[in-house]
Order: C-alpha cells, then structure tokens, then sequence
C-alpha cells in the first residue's frame, strides 16, 4: 500500500483509540475531559520504557502502559468525582498539563528535548487489530447493564440513583476503562512515532481528542470511528494548501455543529440492523407521503 | 408492624425549618398518605428517607434497621425506591429503555461477563430483558415500548415512573403527587392501578397527594403535615373530622 495513505490510517488508528476512550467518558457517562493527552503521555512513557530498557515484547508493554493510565485516572476521580459540578473537567485539565510539565523535567526520560530512539514496532495491522478489539469491548460493554447504567448517569443522575445506580462507581469505572484506551493509544503513538516529547501531549491534543467525539456524535461508537477518520485525514489532505489547512478543518467542524449539533451520527449506530430499519423508515415515509396526499389530515 | 418508622426527623434549611421533629410510622402493606397544604414539607420527608438530602436530626428506621444519611443507590437496594414531584425519567431514551436500566439490580454478571459475553451475560440479559417487558405490560405501557420516554403523554409519564421503581422490586414505594396534572378520569384509573400494583408486587405504599378523593379513597391511614410540623393522623374518617387539619386547610378567620 501506498506508504502516505498507509501513514495517515496508522495516526488515525492512534487517535481512534483515543477517541474511543473519551467516547466512553464523554459520550457514553457524560463526563468531559480535558486530560486525555497526559493519559496518552502516561501510556506512552511507561511502554517506551518497558520496551526500550527493559526490552520487554510490544503488546505487553502496551497494555501495562494502559493500566498505569488506569491508575492514574483512578486517583483523579477518587478525589474529584464525588464532588459536585465541574471539579472533575477541571482537575482533568490541570492534570494533563501537570504530566507535561512533569515530564519536561525528568532527564531520565530525555525532558523538555524529547526521547528519540523508540523502537518502530507500530503498523498498520496492529493498530487495526487492538482497535477492532477496542471497539468490541466497548459496544459490549456499553449494550450490558453497566453500560446502559453509565448511560442513565449521562442522562438524569438523581433518578440513576434513585433506581440503585452506584453514581460514583460507575463513574470511575468509565474514566479508568477510558484512560486505558488513552494510555494503549499513547504507547501505540510512541512506538509509531519512535520518538516522544512531552509537548506532543499539551492542552490542543486533548481538546482535538473532545473535538473529534463530539463531532463524531456524542453516545456513538460508529460516530467516534468516523469523527477520527476524517478528522485525522482532513489535515494531511489539506496540506498541499498548507496555509489554509487550519482553516478548513475549523470550519468542516463548524459547519458540521451547526447543521448537526449532535454530531454525525450522535445517538445512532451504523450497524447493519439499524441500516436496514433506516432503509425501512425512508420506505415508508415515502409510502406515507403518497397516501398523505390523498387522504388528507387524519388528525 | 411497621415498615418505616421516623423518629424525632427533622431537616433545615439554613434558618427554615422545613421539617420539624416529625414523628410517624408506617404499617407494613397498607397505603398510607401523606397530605398537607403547599410547602409543608412533604416531599422534604421524601428526600431524607432516601438520602437524597441529609437529616438535621432524629432517624429514619427501615424493618428495623436504621438508615439514617445512607446514600440514595444504598436505600434503593435496601427496598426503598420512589417517584418524583417532577417527573425525571431519562428522558431521551426510550420507554423499554426506562425500565431496563432499573431492572439492573437482578443481574449479577460482571464486566467482564459482558465483554467477553459469557454465558451468565448473556443469560441474565435474557431474564432482564423479559422482566422490564412484563413490567410493561403490567402497566399498560407495552404498545408504547419503543417511544421516546419525552414524548410519552403526561400521565403515561407518570406511569412509566411507576413502573421504573417497581423494576427494583421495592418493599417500600414513595409515590409524590403521581395524579398532579391528571384528570378525573385518569386520576381514578391510577388509584385502581397503585392498589392492584400494590398487591400483586407486596408492596407498602406511602403517598403524597393533594387529589384528597384519591388520598380518601385509597389510604388506610393518613398523616396530615403543616409547616414542617405533624398536624394531625389516622383513618381517613378521622382526619376529614379534625377541627386542626380543616382550619389548616380552608384557613380560619379571627
Ligand atoms: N433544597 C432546598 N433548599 C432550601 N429550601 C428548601 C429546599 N427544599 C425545600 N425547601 C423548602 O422547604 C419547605 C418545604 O418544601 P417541600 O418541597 O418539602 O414542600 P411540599 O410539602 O412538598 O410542598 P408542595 O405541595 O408544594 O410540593 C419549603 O418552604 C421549601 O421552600
Ligand atoms: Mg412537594
């Protein structure tokens, strides 16, 4: 395959994984976050380390890079997931750019210089492999009575409670789950990039990461899938013209929230079920719309 | 005996006392009303039996049992759920949806279970999944399943509120004012539901209502509050004859 195209579906992977991270949190139990890039940055430092000075094998190194993410983000909603408004989207963000600075200043790790040297063990099919496993976990998890539960909390948390719903361990269980995913996808960027620097993980892939959920649509997994396809490839086409690469891929988003404020697809699933049924429902309101012209109101 | 006795129960709001040391039990299996004029405090008492505010002072005793400040998922396993004042149901899904969610108490399976869709998932989501459409049914709300809950009519609303707290197989259901905003009509088909509801799923039943042909109708016991304060209680023939609570509703002059 073509290496240009091939590099841009690898990145999208990356971010994919990511996104669908935050879908869980964002989208799914309601929750924003504007930390996902420390999680990434967490992830993708300790699989760096394990597999450059440990010499530890790739997935491994991945997924331990995931649960010390989890751990992380563990920490965080213990102190401020309890707490009412928006602590928790705050505490996200100075986190994100606490880690930044952390690493800026661990030598060990190559600081502010960044760390070159990363082995190149990141490709196509790996990438397309952890995410189809990413994405059957997580409509698993989400069509299960932990699922639709972390969905109530999105919805009305009094009432979650109220029908029996542990707010708060629901909670953390979605943020912890999402970090992970932030952490794999980190460790999948490091091994992609062979070199990490801590400004690769600031405040704008955090938000670029939100970006791309809530245009994807909130509460679709499909959405986040398509939302991180075309937002990663929207600014590498665009960069012939590189001038107006920025502007375009900001009013692509714009004009998507303000003809669709939920999102491509926010709340739908493109799964060949609900394809079908859409075919159904335009076939019919078609055959609706005929007979409505003959019969006149009815109501 | 008595399913839930309140002792001493008070709560304030900084300055306002919106209820004061309020003492009164409710018989197991009976349906009891709780009535007073507005602002009295009713739905307040609500509140702090599940948890949903903190008590001042005094207990809440549950079959014994204090639970006293538990946190409201708590109370709702320990068999306590209700319905709200204003209807919060989740709004923007569906009616089966509604239902299903509450019904999560009857599964056990883990996380895991569900990802790697084991059998005990997959056989627990089977029974879930027929217990919220038999709830359905039981209320009348089977040919609406797959609307969205908002565009429910106001009393099938209500309906469907009832029908979530009952998804917990509660011993205890609070229901606040569940015929507001219900006419005549449908203010009698939901007495005749609450009692046929109440017998088949065993349930106590404490409700606020200011519908007092319903609350006559259907209580067999009735506490009447005012300005956080018990003003008065018993048998619904008791309290129509109560010099106190008719003063305190129609007002008295001099
Ligand atoms: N969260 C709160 N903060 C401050 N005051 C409150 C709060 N909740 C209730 N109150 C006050 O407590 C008093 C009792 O309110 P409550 O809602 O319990 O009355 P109610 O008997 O249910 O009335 P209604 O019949 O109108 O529903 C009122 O004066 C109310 O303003
Ligand atoms: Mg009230």
């Amino acid at each position: 395959m073509n290496t240009y195209i091939e590099g841009i579906l690898i990145l999208a992977g990356i971010n994919l994984m990511a996104v669908l991270g935050l879908s869980l949190l964002t989208g799914f139990t309601g929750l924003f976050s504007f930390g996902h890039a420390g999680f990434m940055a967490i992830g993708g430092y300790t699989s760096a380390m394990l597999t450059v000075k440990f010499h530890w094998p790739f997935i491994p190194a991945l997924l331990v890079g995931g649960l010390v993410a989890a751990l992380f983000s563990a920490i965080i909603g213990k102190v401020t997931l309890n707490l009412k408004g928006d602590y928790f989207c705050i505490a996200t963000l100075g986190f994100g750019e606490a880690i930044r600075l952390i690493l800026d200043n661990v030598q060990y790790f190559g600081g502010a210089r960044g760390w070159p040297g990363i082995p190149n063990y990141t490709n196509l099919w790996n990438v397309l492999g952890i995410n189809l496993v990413a994405v059957l976990v997580l409509a698993n998890l989400i069509r299960s009575r932990h699922g639709r539960n972390m969905i109530a909390i999105r919805e009305e948390e009094l009432a979650s409670q109220i029908v029996g719903i542990n707010v708060f361990k629901h909670k953390i269980t979605s943020l912890m789950i999402s970090a992970s995913y932030a952490g794999i996808a980190g460790g999948l960027m490091a091994h992609y990039m062979t070199f990490l620097q801590p400004k690769m993980f600031s405040l704008v892939k955090s938000t670029e990461l939100t970006i791309i959920v809530i245009f994807g649509g909130l509460g679709s997994i499909s959405g986040s899938v398509l939302g991180a396809l075309v937002l990663t490839a929207l600014p590498e086409v665009l960069r012939s013209f590189s001038q107006w690469r920025l502007v375009c891929y900001g009013l692509a988003v714009i004009i998507i929230m303000i003809s669709r404020p939920e999102g491509l697809l926010g709340g739908y699933e493109l799964t060949p079920s609900s394809m079908k049924k859409l075919y159904n429902r335009l076939r019919l309101k078609k055959q609706a719309g005929k007979q409505g012209l003959e019969g006149g109101d009815i109501q | 005996m008595n399913i839930l006795e309140l002792s001493g129960l008070t709560k304030k709001f900084g300055g306002l006392t919106a209820v004061g040391n309020v003492d009164f039990k409710v018989k197991k299996d009976s349906i009891t009303g709780l009535i007073g004029p507005n602002g009295a405090g009713k739905t307040t008492i609500f509140n702090l039996i599940t948890g949903v505010y903190k008590v001042s002072e005094g207990k809440v005793i549950f079959c014994n049992k204090n639970i006293t400040n538990k946190e409201p998922y708590q109370i709702a396993e320990i068999g306590i759920t209700r319905t709200f004042q204003n209807i919060r149901l989740f709004k923007r899904l569906s009616v089966y949806e509604n239902v299903l969610i509450a019904c999560h108490k009857n599964a056990s399976y883990s996380i895991l279970d569900s990802i790697l869709m084991m059998p005990k998932y997959k056989r627990e989501e089977k029974q879930l999944k027929l217990q919220a459409n038999e709830l359905l049914e039981i209320m009348g709300l089977s040919d609406r399943r797959e609307l969205i809950a908002n565009n429910l009519p106001y009393g099938l609303q209500r309906r469907l509120e009832i029908a979530r707290a009952l998804a917990l197989k509660p011993q205890l259901l609070l229901l606040d004012e569940p015929a507001a905003g219900m006419n005549p009509d449908e203010t009698e088909q939901l007495m005749l539901l609450i009692d046929d509801v109440r017998k088949k799923f065993q349930l106590t039943v404490l409700i606020i209502e200011h519908h007092m042909d319903l609350v006559m109708g259907i209580c067999e016991e009735i506490m009447v509050l005012n300005f956080g304060c018990k003003l008065a209680e018993g048998t619904p023939y008791d309290i129509q004859n109560n010099p106190k609570v008719i003063e305190a509703y129609l007002g008295v002059e001099g």
